[in-house]
This record gives C-alpha cells, structure tokens and sequence, in this order.
C-alpha cells in the first residue's frame, strides 16, 4: 500500500496560477508561461507512489522541481492541481484540499521535516530544538524530556543537549535535525537536500547513519538530492526530474542499467561506479560465457584458463585450472587475501560491491564467478566487465 | 503676464480644514479627552510621588546595583553612581525623577501600541505600505507642529507632552518590530509550520524570538527618542529637566541652561549604558 501518493501534481509559483494551468493544457512551455504570465511552474504532472518504507529520492538539477514536490507532501507548498495522498490511521488524506486542522494534525504526527540549511532555532539549546515538534503539540514535559533524550541518543548527541546549535559542526548540526524530525514519531520523513551542504566526508558519514537508523526505525522517507551517487547509495526507488517534470522513476539498477533520456544518461555518466555497482550489475552472464566441452562446461575467462562444469541445477561442480582442481571462497569484508592458498577463487554474490571484485582482480588477477543464494553460478566479473563498468556500458 | 494658471493663485485651506478638524474634536469630544487626560496626569502624578518618596541615595545605590546586574562591569557601575551623585548634587534630583517618569510612560504606551502594529505590519504588506508614510510623517514633521493641536485637546501638563513624545518616538518599536519579524529566514518559518505550528505559536516560538534582539534595540530607540522631546515637552507643560532649560533660556541664564542641559546629558548616558546590551550574545537570546 502506498503511503504518499502524488497524483498528477502542479505547482505554480505567482500571480495568477489558472492562467498557466489553461497554457500548460495547451501544450506552452515553462518559458513561454513565465514570460507571458510571470507564473512559474515548479512542478508539472508529476505522479509518483511511494511504499511503506521506502526510501524514495527525488532526483535532479536544481530547479527541476524537486524541492518543491517534496513540499507538496506536508503543504509547505500550495498544490496548484492534482492531489497528494497521504495514508494516516488507514484514512487516505489529500493535503492539497484538506482543511487546517488535518493538516495540523498530519505536520504533528505524521509527517516530519529535515532541512537543508538545518533551520534549527538558534536561540534553542539543542534539547530544546529537538523537543519544538513535541512542544507545538502540546506534549507534557515529563515525556517529552523521556523522548528527547532517547532521540538524542540515537544520534549521539547526548553530551551535546545544552549547546546550542551554532556551537555545533554542520554534521552536528544536520543530526539535531534529525533528532528534531524523528521526536515526533511520525512514520513519513521529508528530508530537503539534508547533505548537500556538508562536506563530502561528513555527507557520507551522515548517509551511511541515516542506511544504519532507516534499518532499524523503518520509515518512509522522501529524500530530494542532486547528487545521483547518494541516490543511488541511498534510494530504493529513485525518481528523476527535469524541468518539472519527472522523466524516469526505477530503482537504482533500473536507472543506472536502463537510463530514459539523456538527461538522465548525463547523470549516470558522471557518477562513480566504484560506491554504486555491484557484481549483479558488473557481472557477464552465464549465458554469455564461452562454452568448452559440448554445452556441459564455461570458461570463466577469455583465454578458458579456468573451466567451470555445472550440475544440472547450474550448481558449479568442479573448476579447473590447466588440469588442477581449483575450490570457490565466498567473499566477505574480512577476507585475508595475502593468505590465501593458491588453488582457489574468490566468489561474489549478487550484492558484492564493485570495489571488491576490483581489488580481487587488481591482486590475483583471476575472475571472479558470481553465486546466487542457492549456490548457482549465474555470472562472472572479470578485467573487462571491471573496465566496461567504469566506462559506464555495463 | 504672470505664467501661473489662474487656479493655482486661489490657496488651498489645508490649514484650514486641519483647523476645523481639532476645533470639531475640542467642540464634540472635550470631555472624553479631558477625562482621558486627566487619568494619564494623575497615574504619572503619583508615579513621581511614590518614586520621590525614596531617599536619592537609596535609588542611586539600587540603579548602581541593576548596572552591576546587568552588566557585570566595575566602571560602568562607577560611572553612573557618579553621574547621578552629580545631578543630586546640582539639585536637580526632583526634575530628574519628573523626565525618568514621562520617558518611561512614554516608551511603555510606544511599545505597547508599536510592537503589536509593527508585528501586523509585518504580515500584512498592504498595512505597511499604508503605514510607511504616516510614520515618515510623524518623524519628520516639526514637533512644534503638533504641539498645538495636542496643547488644545489634552490641556497644560504632563500629558501633552507625553502625547506628543509618543508621536516622535513610536516609529521606532514599529520599525524595528516589522524588521526583525520581516527577516526571520524563511527556513525557520517552515520548519515551525512543518512540525504544525498554527500562525499564534509561528509568532511566539519562531519569530519573536528570532526577532527579540531587534526589538529591544527598537525599545533602547524609543527611549532615547522620547529622551530628546524632554524639552520640548516642557514648553506644554510637561515637567522635568527640561523645564529649567526653557525658564534659562527665557532669562537668558547661561549657569541653569548649562547645568539642567548637563543633567539631561547624563540621564541619557545613565540610560543607555543601562539598555546596552552585551557585546558577545553567549546564550543567542540576546537582551
């Protein structure tokens, strides 16, 4: 069941929005609108559902739209057409038409905010920001102190309570945002460009806490980001926009495997492939392997060094390499690789990072077959599905 | 042949009508004001009564004590025991304790009717572009000007004058106010609404607060303001320091000008040492 849904969303910025929703109907561009009527549209038709859980990214350049979707969710920006179906206590509620006090209701318990510029209270301590959700709805002190210090500890900020904000680092800073959103409980997250404006280390620290929090709290999150390797790090679906329009909505694999236009190929082509792909997506398909022997037999390289024979279930049997047995290690973090004995290969999963099979590759030199969960093979990572990876023709 | 058009020649009665505007005011509602009048007079009658029936040096060691409070600094608390130890010494106590009253009742009705309109100001533009003008008017208008209308509705006295201070100083709340609402960032604003603050909490968990510290310099403004109408107030009676200025001036008496004017100085020092606040904003809450 969806929990946010958009259907068919406007958002016109100025004087006289109806004016350019009779333009857009008849097929005018955003420019023309805005010279003719000195209306922007934001926003343009954009449909999009998004599951109990999911982390959803909202994709693009800026002013393609993004930030200003995102607002529809909460009504912090004014659906000029269409609706915004939020689920709240298995009622489907339309922000867009709904009255102040639902909407009330919904910003306090359902829904809550990170900001990009962490738009904290500077006159607050960090306590006391944390607990402003819980204080506009009225909660007693008591619990509300139980909440806040429980959600500050969750983002490690205890010993930090009574600083107040500007005393704080950015990433500090942005995690007291974060503490803020989740005091309230609210199962929905809106979060508005939250990293951008952190440094690239922090970001990723911050990225990999919020992977680690999402884990265990499981919210529905809706996430607006530029950057299309935290996207793809963080996004379950991933939605891009251009123009005020959304031009693909897939997952990750689909967007970066099957890119829509070009606009969002520019995207693809200009992310690092080393933090987004994985064997699955890296990996030279079964079908696609050299066959020695008849049909029976893969060679697991270009120059059928290694031969692989399957069982009938596609269970690799035995691997050879120039007559000598040789036996599969599944991979994982902590693998020695110095002391590894000779006669083995290193297998992948789907979900192995890419960075593992190039650092496999770069200190054996040897293929990496690919093993799905019931311990078929289904593909192989070599030098040149490393190369074509990098090159983005994966 | 002069080039003037033949219309132009005839004046137009704005004296006039002004004119029968105060006279149907005085004709129809003297009583009312009157009434009024006579209220605010009494209030600030006593007011200087009660505050003249504590011992000069009481007062002096207590402001001395409330600098020290506020501000922490040795000097400072020096400086004004000795300003005012100065004053009492020239014998201008009384008039001194008069001026401290009109200023203060006049910043308190400035701010009480400011900060309300500045903040309405502040989230309606049409009242401001409404408003603007008048309080451009009420700046920069002579205040003699309106010395006589004030004169003839409310009388000689304390009133008058603190109507007239009122004038000139309250721009100042209402400015200040409209600015320090207008510039909250939009940031906060938002977030206030999207953990669903309605508009009374946007006011006092958002915006007065982040607006706080320019409201107070909009208060410390007003006060000086109203400081500076002291003599002024005087010539309709209003008393205070700046009564022997106007009697000095009058017999031409350089020894009482200089020394009412020295002590109107140092009450204004005294006051704005006392409203300053703190260089460094530890807590970010300012004043």
């Amino acid at each position: 069941m969806a929990v946010v849904r958009f259907n068919e969303v406007d958002v016109i910025f100025g004087p006289n929005p109806s004016d350019a929703t009779e333009m857009l109907d008849s097929g005018a561009g955003r420019d023309e609108i805005f010279n003719k009527t000195q209306n922007l549209v934001a926003v343009h038709n954009a449909s999009l559902q998004v599951e109990e859980g999911q982390i959803c990214v909202l994709m693009g350049l800026s002013g393609s739209g993004k930030s200003s979707l995102l607002r529809c969710a909460n009504g912090l920006n004014k659906v000029t057409r269409g609706q915004v179906i939020v689920r709240h206590d298995d009622e489907d509620i339309d922000v867009a038409s709904c009255d102040w006090q639902t909407l009330h209701q919904l910003r306090t318990e359902r829904i809550s905010m990170v900001f990009q510029q962490f738009a904290l209270m500077p006159w607050r301590t960090v306590r006391d920001n944390v607990g402003f959700g819980l204080e506009l709805d009225g909660v007693p002190k008591e619990k509300l102190g139980r909440i806040v210090d429980e959600k500050l500890a969750l983002v490690r900020l205890s010993e930090w309570a009574h600083k107040y904000p500007k005393e704080l680092s950015g990433g500090m800073q942005q995690r007291v945002g974060l503490a803020r959103a989740l005091a309230t409980d609210a199962g929905i997250l809106l979060m508005d460009e939250p990293f951008s404006a952190l440094d690239p280390l922090i970001r990723e620290h911050l990225q990999d806490e919020l992977i680690q929090l999402q884990d265990e709290l499981k919210k529905t999150i809706i996430f607006v980001s530029h950057d299309l390797d935290e996207a793809l790090k963080l996004g379950s679906l991933i939605a891009i926009m251009d123009a005020g329009k959304i031009v693909q909505v897939g997952t990750p694999e689909e967007i970066v495997s099957d890119p829509a236009n070009d606009y969002v190929r520019r995207f693809v082509a200009s992310m690092n492939p080393l933090k987004v792909l994985n064997c699955a997506s890296l990996m030279r398909p079964v079908s696609q392997l050299q066959t020695v022997n008849g049909n029976t037999d893969r060679a697991l390289d270009m120059d059928k060094k290694f031969i692989c024979s399957l069982d009938d279930k596609g269970r690799p049997d035995k691997i050879t390499h120039a007559g000598t047995d040789v036996s599969l290690i599944p991979f994982e973090d902590d693998l020695d690789l110095e002391s590894l004995p000779h006669n083995v290969l290193v297998s992948a999963d789907l979900e192995t990072p890419m960075r593992a099979a190039v650092e496999i590759n770069y200190v054996f030199g040897l293929p990496m077959p690919v093993i799905d969960k019931i311990g078929r093979l289904i593909g192989v990572v070599g030098t040149e599905e490393i190369f074509s990876g990098i090159l983005g023709d994966a | 042949m002069s080039l003037t058009p033949e219309f132009l020649t005839e004046k137009i009665p704005i004296g006039k009508w002004v004119k029968i505007f105060v006279e149907y005011l005085t004709d129809n509602f003297d009583e009312q004001f009157r009434f009024f009048s006579n209220i605010l007079e009494w209030i600030i009658h006593n007011t200087i009564y009660l505050l003249g029936l504590i011992d000069p040096i009481v007062l002096i060691l207590f402001l001395c004590g409330l600098s020290y409070f506020l501000h922490r600094n040795w000097k400072m608390v020096i400086g004004v025991g000795l300003g005012l130890i100065l004053i009492l010494n020239l014998g201008y106590w009384e008039q001194t304790i008069e001026t401290v009253a009109l200023v203060l009742f006049s910043t308190v009705v400035s701010v009480v009717i400011g900060i309300p309109l500045g903040i309405m100001a502040a989230h309606r533009r049409w009242l401001f572009t409404l408003m603007r003008p008048i309080l451009d008017l009420m700046q920069t208008i002579p205040t003699f000007v309106y010395l006589i209308p004030t004169l003839m509705l409310f009388g000689l006295g304390m009133v008058p004058g603190l109507i007239s201070t009122v004038i000139f100083a309250i721009p100042a709340p209402i400015r200040l106010t409209y600015l320090g609402i207008t510039s909250v960032p939009k940031q906060l604003v938002d977030a206030g609404k999207a953990f669903g603050a309605s508009k009374m909490q946007l006011l006092w968990k958002v915006e007065l607060p982040h607006a706080l510290p320019t409201i107070m310099a909009g208060l410390t403004q007003c006060i000086m303001l109203s400081l500076s109408m002291v003599v002024i107030a005087a010539l309709v009676g209003a008393d205070g320091l700046g009564k022997p200025v106007i009697r000095a001036l009058n017999s031409v008496n350089i020894a009482q000008g200089f020394e009412a004017g020295l002590a109107i100085v140092i009450v204004a020092i005294v006051l704005d040492r006392l409203l300053k606040q703190p260089d460094v904003r530890k807590t970010g809450t300012g004043g």
